[in-house]
């Protein structure tokens, strides 16, 4: 654990530990250092390792490549072309189905990728905000999830139980859906405030709950269409929908816009306000923040009613947006895959924002790829996992890439991965 | 796992010595309140005059015991009488300060799930098969009690294993592909733990040596794993099914003599190899963890990591092995889903067990045994909602297959006694 915690000899921020500088290296250097150090790097070397280790399970599963590998010493170039074929076909094709395909015959097919990224993404970044503010509260919430299906429940339920004005109908739907993934969140935050039950556990509990919950509530006849013999909720009314932003053409809709104000808005809940303040506090030190007179247990609650809205409102981007309906699979995995999303994100609004049009990318071009080449989308999920393990143990990036390693304590892990270490002073 | 790894608020203290905690009777108020529910649910609001029929025996038996009947409404009002008055026990224990043991939760659950059926089955012409119930839920909770196994053997030693379903899959996926590749369902029951182990050193690698947080290095494991299985089961198996994926079945072994003792003897005796398996570890894991140097070692270095290096435990090499111990039991368990069943490799197809383990785990206090009864309380539930359903019941069966669920927040909530993890669980110990 030599390179990872170096003694901190003085606390410093998260940033430039290279930036205060015993002035023998000299500004250019300095600066060099400070890049090849920083999170970003490891994160873009993260990706690129995931990358690396995926194609690798591409090549191995391609038929082409196993039988070059049966004559590889007598021809080893029809080997080496076989894997580049393999693994560069898959990766154009998913490039192709999430950013921009031009070999698509019209215009609209052409950039149609960009607009499935977007919104796949939608629930993501907005599941990935709420998780985030629980991250760097010191929650961890693994109850997205069922937070989101909550919020698709009651979303669902306003959208077609109700018939109201257009404007007013998506409002009121879209308010519901928070307070339905909010009051959901509220239990495992409630729990934890009066009793101290761990929120691992009881929002793991309460996805499983959620999952039937919404599979009988589809069961009943106040949820279930008429008529039919699936579990499916009636559509959703016109008035209730997420507008299409970019014609019918696209199934782009008014979510993303959501998603950006809401990023917009933990931004400013977490770095500009009192609350956002606390929020911090309670993460980073609840002794602390207690002694700073901040109700920690208000707080637990707190944050989680907040997370849990914003995994609600992921819900509506479903089922007021992308889905127009609610069925028992209406949250897909969206609430587990958020929680990469805030970890690659680092639990910043920006970065969750980022982390999550990344892997919106990798889901739409996902399914081209699985069209086109035969490669199964599931790799997406271990390109997912591998990213997210490996920017959680930059040393290990940094010792395959052979970069330096920072010398301040702040940069050389990420501080909200790691786990807590027994220290003298704790113990 | 700040919650449990943070000191209990303290108890005011005496000046006569050794301060006493606050009287709770948040247990038995819940027992009470819930057997009470059940009254009314099962015993009170029900017609009268129904009768509600048990088949018990099997062919094989010594003797045969008949197909026989109770009335419903009498039986199920005193039977959730007795549930009232161990609440009444369990109300005055609390108030005299004395501690009772697991088997008043214990009767106190058999009594309630004993009303529930007389209602639920009440006035059907089917009669309820009790052994084949029992049974089913033995083999249902096979997952769960080595899942709940692995948790304990590492989280004994503070690690926390959130990756118990991706050793799970890993375990069921490699006992399919080595089981059908050497067409013998025993060579597949050995591969499996090897797939738990490899799982487990991951978990390790990330959480000790890089000091990843374990909560995530085990949530993002379970996704690996997934998605891995899950391509390779796309690509690779489907294409080969018939050299790849198409393992034996584990035979059923019946003990002779056992296997005849009316009721118990079908359930217990009649089963596979990783049935009897399960027995073993369970009952060397309940003498070991408290009763070895090696257990002894594990929980010290899972309560106070810092005092265990003190005397010269090696904390993380301790650490290390456990988990990956644990990453083989879950393994094994693992091949319930391929070999045990004799079903092909599916995509994602342990289907949460990993986390209802988990649960289990933390409802068995972190003890093989009491791990072993939650299990089998999840797997009745879970069996329950299949037989019930063949017979046709009242309770909608997403509400059956929730309780488990529901029974772990209560518990972890500290309805149902006090839980409490081992003290260092999480915590990452660096020198």
């Amino acid at each position: 654990m030599s390179e990872a915690t170096p003694a901190p000899d003085k606390p410093t921020g998260s940033t430039a530990p290279a930036a205060r500088d015993d002035g023998l290296e000299s500004r250019a250097q300095g600066a060099l250092r400070e890049m090849l150090t920083s999170s970003w790097l490891v994160t873009a070397a993260a990706l690129v390792l995931a990358l690396v280790i995926s194609a690798v399970l591409i090549a191995a599963a391609d038929a082409d490549v196993q039988a070059a590998a049966g004559y590889f010493f007598a021809r080893p170039t029809d080997f080496l072309s076989a894997v580049w074929e393999a693994v560069w076909g898959a990766y154009v094709a998913l490039f192709q189905g999430a950013v921009v395909d031009p070999t698509a015959a019209t215009f609209v097919r052409a950039v149609r990728p960009l607009t499935e990224t977007m919104t796949w993404s939608v629930p993501l970044i907005l599941a990935g905000l709420g998780l985030g503010i629980g991250f760097r509260a010191g929650m961890f919430n693994i109850g997205a999830q069922g937070q989101i299906i909550l919020g698709a429940v009651f979303a669902g339920y306003i959208g077609f139980a109700w018939s109201l004005p257009p404007g007013l109908h998506l409002l009121l739907a879209v308010i519901g859906a928070a307070i339905g993934g909010g009051l959901w969140a509220g239990i495992a935050g409630f729990l934890k405030a009066r009793t101290g039950a761990n929120e691992v556990i009881v929002t793991i509990m309460l996805n499983n709950i959620a999952i039937y919950l919404v599979g009988y509530l589809l069961t009943t006849t106040t949820f279930k269409r008429e008529g039919s013999n699936n579990p499916v909720s009636p559509p959703v009314a016109d008035s209730a929908l997420y507008p299409q932003l970019l014609g019918s053409q696209f199934r782009l809709h008014l979510g993303f816009v959501v998603a950006i104000l809401a990023t917009v808005f933990v931004w400013w809940l977490m770095n500009r306000s009192t609350l956002g303040f606390a929020f911090r506090a309670v993460g980073s030190n609840p002794r602390a923040a207690r002694t700073a007179g901040i109700n920690v247990t208000r707080m637990y609650l707190l944050v989680m009613v907040v997370a849990g809205a914003f995994a609600g409102l992921a819900g509506s981007a479903q089922v007021l947006g992308t889905e127009k309906v609610l069925t028992a699979g209406v949250a897909a995995s969206f609430g587990f895959d958020a929680i990469t999303v805030a970890l690659l994100g680092r639990s910043k609004p920006l970065g969750t924002f980022v982390a999550g049009l990344l892997f919106g990318a990798l889901r739409a071009g996902g399914f081209a790829m699985q069209s086109r080449t035969g490669t199964p989308i599931d790799i997406v999920l271990v390109v997912q996992s591998l990213v997210v393990l490996f920017i959680a143990a930059p040393p290990l990036v940094r010792a395959v890439f052979r970069l330096p390693s920072p010398r301040g304590p702040g940069a050389s892990s990420a501080p909200e991965l790691s786990a807590p270490v027994v220290k003298e002073a704790a113990a | 796992m700040s919650a449990l790894a943070a000191p209990a608020p303290a108890a005011p203290a005496t000046p006569a010595g050794k301060p006493l905690p606050p009287v709770s009777l948040k247990a038995p108020i819940a027992y009470a309140a819930v057997a009470a529910v059940a009254l009314l649910l099962f015993g009170i609001l029900p017609a009268a005059g129904r009768r509600t029929s048990f088949s018990v025996s099997t062919a094989s038996d010594f003797f045969q015991i008949e197909q026989f009947s109770v009335p419903s409404k009498t039986t199920a009002i005193v039977l959730c009488l007795i549930a009232l008055a161990l609440s009444a026990w369990s109300f005055r224990a609390a108030r005299t300060r004395r501690t009772v043991g697991i088997w008043l939760p214990a009767l106190y659950a058999v009594a309630l799930i004993l009303a529930l059926l007389v209602w639920a089955v009440a006035g059907k012409a089917q009669p309820l098969p009790l052994t084949s119930l029992l049974q089913g839920s033995l083999f249902l909770a096979i997952p769960l009690v080595f899942g709940a196994l692995a948790g304990v053997l590492s989280e004994r030693s503070g690690i926390i294993n959130i990756a118990i379903e991706g050793q799970l899959l890993a375990g069921a996926f490699l006992a399919a592909v080595v089981a059908t590749l050497t067409s013998s369902a025993y060579v597949g029951l050995i591969a499996a733990p090897v797939a738990g182990a490899l799982v487990s050193a991951l978990l390790v690698a990330f959480a000790i040596k890089y000091v990843v947080d374990q909560i995530i290095v085990g949530v993002v494991l379970n996704v690996l794993v997934v998605g891995i299985t899950s391509y390779l089961f796309s690509t690779v198996l489907k294409e080969n099914a018939a050299t790849l994926n198409t393992p034996e079945r584990l035979p059923t072994i019946d003990i002779p003599v056992l296997s005849q003792i009316p009721v118990l003897g079908p359930v217990l005796f009649r089963q596979t190899v990783l049935v009897y398996i399960m027995y073993v570890v369970v009952i060397v894991l309940q003498v070991m963890v408290f009763r070895s140097r090696w257990g002894l070692r594990m929980r010290a270095v899972g309560e106070h990591p810092k005092a265990a290096d003190t005397v010269g435990i090696k904390v993380n090499r301790t650490r290390v092995w456990n988990t990956l111990l644990g990453g083989a039991v879950a393994g094994l368990g693992g091949a319930f889903f391929t070999v045990a069943n004799g079903l092909a490799f599916g995509k994602e197809m342990t289907g949460g067990k990993g986390y209802i383990a988990l649960a289990a785990m933390i409802l068995g206090r972190w003890s093989p045994k009491g791990a072993l009864a939650a299990a089998l309380l999840f797997g009745f539930a879970d069996n329950l909602q299949v037989v019930l359903g063949i017979i046709g019941t009242p309770i909608p069966s997403q509400i059956m297959l929730m309780t488990p669920y529901v029974v772990t927040i209560f518990a972890v909530a500290g309805l149902v006694g006090r839980v409490r993890a081992p003290a260092a669980e999480g915590i990452a110990y660096v020198k």
